[in-house]
């Protein structure tokens, strides 16, 4: 793991040393053992990491706990949203992802906890391990960018805490959802 | 075993009769015995503080069950009971197939003697009869013993009015965790919470159950003893811990747990200890559920692409695909007799139950409602109780194995939903 970690800041390094604005291909982080395809998502192979870039020139963010309720602040967003069915985390959430995965980088002492969240379609049990993927993708996607496995828990809600109440489409995409929240946010 | 006693945000109720759940029956069966049941005479002797007569109480199961139809008792005199000579071919004229005569009598210690005789009017003769001690709390619970008695005697088939079920309610922003007797008399909370309970399972001894509640922010497993208002956590790991199952003999629990990265199948003791891993996927595995013979465990896993149900060895290997039709097939439950399998299936944009014939693999979807959630066979396997919505309201509904006979339980004021039929009772 502390191999694996130090060679992924390298990767991201040589990445900001070559361009400041990276552009990627998606970092489809899925949850699944390496080398087995896993239904809904496309399989690679594990030496492929995606390479991501993390821009290490901007401005650092007033660390401590006041950052994460700046409302300016990129880490006051917690956020990522779903398709139906799906749990890869989408290309648009990936500067916040950054950020949060920077924040516990720097704060090595802070927790995490990531709540995964669903729709209300469908068997209660099937959608707390939904939400399950979902969280454990938004983790995946933390501890690839430097966050701890000891400082992040990804747990499930299914589809027992909608934020919104309704039963129409846009009730359910507010619904499918992980939060990433910090001690105290809970 | 770790314990942990009623925090400020639970609250654990004794007895709470303040809503109690309603039935409506909404189809009935083909063929209904036609059953006559004379007032017990004597009941008026009963205190006044009982619920419900003996009589309204067998007649209200037998006809709940959609099996038999009442027939009318004119007042006669003298009234008869259970020691009355019967004049059949005056019953006969009556329409009646089969005859209740009884009468309550109070005894010297302070409670009641109640007899009855079951005659069968086609074949004009008694068919059996028993007598109950009983205490005067005790006039519903001997009414359903009666029930039973007769149920029994006219299907051949056990009786299940005894029984008890487990269900949760939302009121407002409040889950309740209640139990109540299988026609919605004395609801009972167990637990009482500001987060979500759900997955509720009776042990094989109707002694405890099982449920998965976020009060601590997320799903944990947790055995609560039916008398006793204390939580008992079985699995608190890492991640989420949520559909417990137990094996038919007690012994142990099929959970789902996160703490290795993906929701997969573990066998863990009723205690917490000795947690095993059971199955082993890349994708989602829940909803374990035992077969009766305690050999297999079938579950819900998007292992194929889509959700459906394959089974395992109890003791684990390989798993074996079970739904082929549709592409959303959850919940599985087997019926007491291994026979069938009640699941839920997404047909077109419904959810409904269905129910597959394991030996000649047909499946009959079995209600026509759009939001069907677990299913839960009654102990004699006849219906099958679960959880739908009804005008936006979460209500109980049940549905004959054959898909004839649907009542419908609801609860004033808030949403019933996670219904689990408990064990016969001994």
């Amino acid at each position: 793991m502390r191999i694996l970690f130090t060679l992924f800041i390298a990767i991201t390094l040589a990445a900001c040393a070559t361009t400041e604005t990276t552009s990627q291909p998606p970092a489809a982080v899925e949850d699944r053992a390496p080398g087995t395809t896993a239904p809904g998502a496309t399989a690679r192979p594990v030496p492929g990491q995606p390479v991501t870039g993390v821009d290490l020139t901007a401005k650092p963010a007033a660390t401590g706990a006041a950052a994460l309720k700046d409302p300016n602040n990129i880490l006051s967003k917690r956020s990522v949203y779903y398709d139906f069915d799906k749990f890869d985390v989408k290309e648009e959430y990936r500067r916040m992802i950054e950020a949060h995965a920077r924040y516990l980088r720097e704060n090595g002492t802070t927790r995490m906890l990531v709540q995964g969240n669903t729709d209300e379609r469908g068997s209660r049990e099937y959608n707390v391990a939904l939400g399950q993927r979902r969280s454990e993708s938004v983790k995946r996607m933390l501890m690839l960018l430097g966050g701890r496995e000891d400082q992040i828990e990804a747990v499930s809600l299914g589809e027992e805490k909608p934020r919104a109440t309704g039963s129409n489409e846009q009730a359910w995409a507010q619904n499918r959802r992980s939060d990433m929240l910090y001690p105290g946010e809970y | 075993m770790r314990t942990l006693l009623a925090a400020t945000l639970l609250s654990f109720v004794a007895c709470s009769a303040h809503a109690q759940l309603s039935i409506e029956i909404t189809g009935a069966g083909a063929q209904r015995v036609p059953i006559a049941i004379a007032p017990f005479l004597g009941e008026g002797a009963l205190p006044a503080g009982a619920s419900a007569s003996i009589t309204s109480v067998v007649r209200a199961d037998l006809e709940r069950s959609g099996l038999f139809r009442r027939v009318e008792v004119p007042a006669l005199v003298p009234r008869p009971t259970e020691a009355s000579s019967v004049n059949y071919a005056e019953w006969k004229s009556r329409l009646a197939d089969a005859l209740v005569l009884g009468s309550v009598a109070a005894r010297p210690d302070g409670r009641f003697e109640v007899r009855f005789r079951l005659h069968d009017v086609v074949k004009q003769v008694a068919i059996g009869g028993v007598a109950y001690t009983m205490t005067r709390e005790q006039v519903r619970a001997t009414a359903h013993r009666i029930a039973d008695y007769i149920y029994e005697k006219l299907t051949g088939e056990k009786g299940v009015f005894s029984t008890r079920i487990a269900y949760v309610v939302k009121r407002g922003t409040r889950f309740e965790l209640q139990i109540a007797d299988a026609d919605g008399a004395n609801e009972q909370a167990m637990l009482v919470s500001e987060e979500p309970i759900i997955s509720p399972a009776w042990s094989p001894n109707g002694r405890r159950i099982a449920y998965v509640s976020f009060q601590n922010k997320k799903p944990i497993v947790y055995v609560q003893d039916v008398e006793v208002p204390k939580q008992n956590i079985v699995a608190n790991f890492k991640g989420s811990n949520s559909a417990p199952a137990w094996s038919p003999d007690g012994s142990r629990l099929a959970v789902v747990l996160s703490r290795d990265g993906n929701s997969q199948l573990y066998l863990i003791n009723p205690d917490g200890s000795n947690s095993r891993r059971l199955s082993n996927s890349s994708g989602i595995d829940t909803e374990p559920y035992f077969s009766p013979d305690g050999q297999w465990i079938y579950f819900t896993s998007d292992r194929g692409g889509s959700p459906q149900i394959y089974r395992m060895p109890a003791a684990g290997g390989e798993a074996q695909r079970v739904t082929f039709e549709g592409s959303y097939n959850v919940s599985p439950r087997i019926s007491p007799d291994g026979r069938s399998l009640a699941y839920i299936m997404r047909n077109g944009g419904k959810f409904q139950v269905a129910l597959l014939d394991l030996t000649t693999r047909q499946v009959q979807i079995l209600t026509d409602s759009d939001l069907d959630e677990s299913p839960s066979f009654a102990p004699n396997g006849r219906q099958i109780l679960l959880a739908t919505v009804i005008g936006g309201r979460g209500v109980l509904s049940a549905v004959s194995a054959d898909g004839r006979i649907k009542q419908r339980l609801t609860v004033t004021a808030g949403d019933v939903r996670e219904p689990a039929w408990g064990p016969l009772v001994q």
